[in-house]
């Protein structure tokens, strides 16, 4: 797997959520997704850069486009150096919620992509790798 | 302030989304919204979201909500527009929307709130009758 180019982008206000999901959709663009590719990566995107403002504390997104042979992708992670998750099997069962969501975030987001990867620690933070192919 | 033009059709309330909201933003249409249907005493509320590329569970949220205020304060909501990318994004995040009337377009949208409010003005006829 190559990367062709990568950025990073803050996720310190709620401005910030709304800058990246116009970055990832140009980003989903420019890899030749289909429309509704691009939607369902743009949709993941927003609820993970949500997730990292309101749970983590504002962080960061990283972003790389990235090519497989000829596949090509968009890979995305996002970073908060906030709390971290306690318990990360009961945050990925569907309908669960810590109470100011709709229990839809992590699992409705994993089912938007094709790789999903979580890592959080309590008191250290939490990272989501999530990667669409086109 | 930024803020979602209410505009005033006859009895309805229109609302076209047409920027890439922030949350505030949505909030504060929630707000606007609610007390638009109150001070006009508005019989339904159309909200067109053609121009909207994507819904996520907050917005599908805000969206929710407002249908089930207008209820509570006896106006009907009909949402009309949704790209279909979005709504393939939308069911697959996991949120249906149930409860909240939709239609294809403004058109279809107004007649299905005429059609209501023909409906229930000729509920009220029969019991006063």
């Amino acid at each position: 797997m190559q990367i062709s180019s990568s950025g990073e982008l803050p996720l310190a206000t709620e401005h910030d959520i709304v800058l990246a999901r116009q970055a990832v959709r140009r980003m989903s663009q420019q890899q030749g997704f289909s429309l509704v590719d691009q939607t369902k990566m743009v949709t993941a995107a927003s609820e993970l850069a949500r997730n990292t403002l309101i749970y983590g504390g504002g962080g960061n997104l990283k972003w790389s486009l990235i090519n497989d042979g000829i596949k090509r992708g968009l890979r995305l992670t996002f970073e908060d150096q906030g709390p971290g998750i306690p318990n990360l099997e009961l945050a990925m069962t569907d309908g669960w919620s810590s109470g100011t969501g709709l229990g839809l975030g992590l699992t409705g987001t994993r089912r938007l992509v094709n790789e999903f990867e979580i890592d959080s620690t309590v008191g250290v933070g939490t990272r989501v790798v999530i990667t669409r192919w086109k | 302030m930024e803020r979602i033009p209410i505009l005033r059709m006859g009895e309805f309330l229109l609302v076209t989304i047409q920027v890439d909201m922030h949350d505030q933003l949505a909030l504060q249409l929630q707000d606007d919204l609610t007390r638009a249907i109150e001070k006009k005493g508005a019989k339904g509320v159309l909200v067109d979201i053609s121009s909207l590329e994507m819904v996520d569970s907050f917005i599908g949220r805000m969206i929710a909500d407002i249908s089930g205020m207008a209820r509570i304060l006896d106006a009907k909501t009909v949402l009309v527009g949704m790209q279909p990318a979005v709504a393939i994004t939308l069911v697959e995040l996991g949120l249906s929307l149930p409860g909240v009337a939709t239609a294809l377009n403004v058109e279809r949208g107004m007649k299905l709130l005429r059609q209501a409010l023909h409906e229930s003005n000729s509920d009220a006829d029969f019991i006063k009758r």
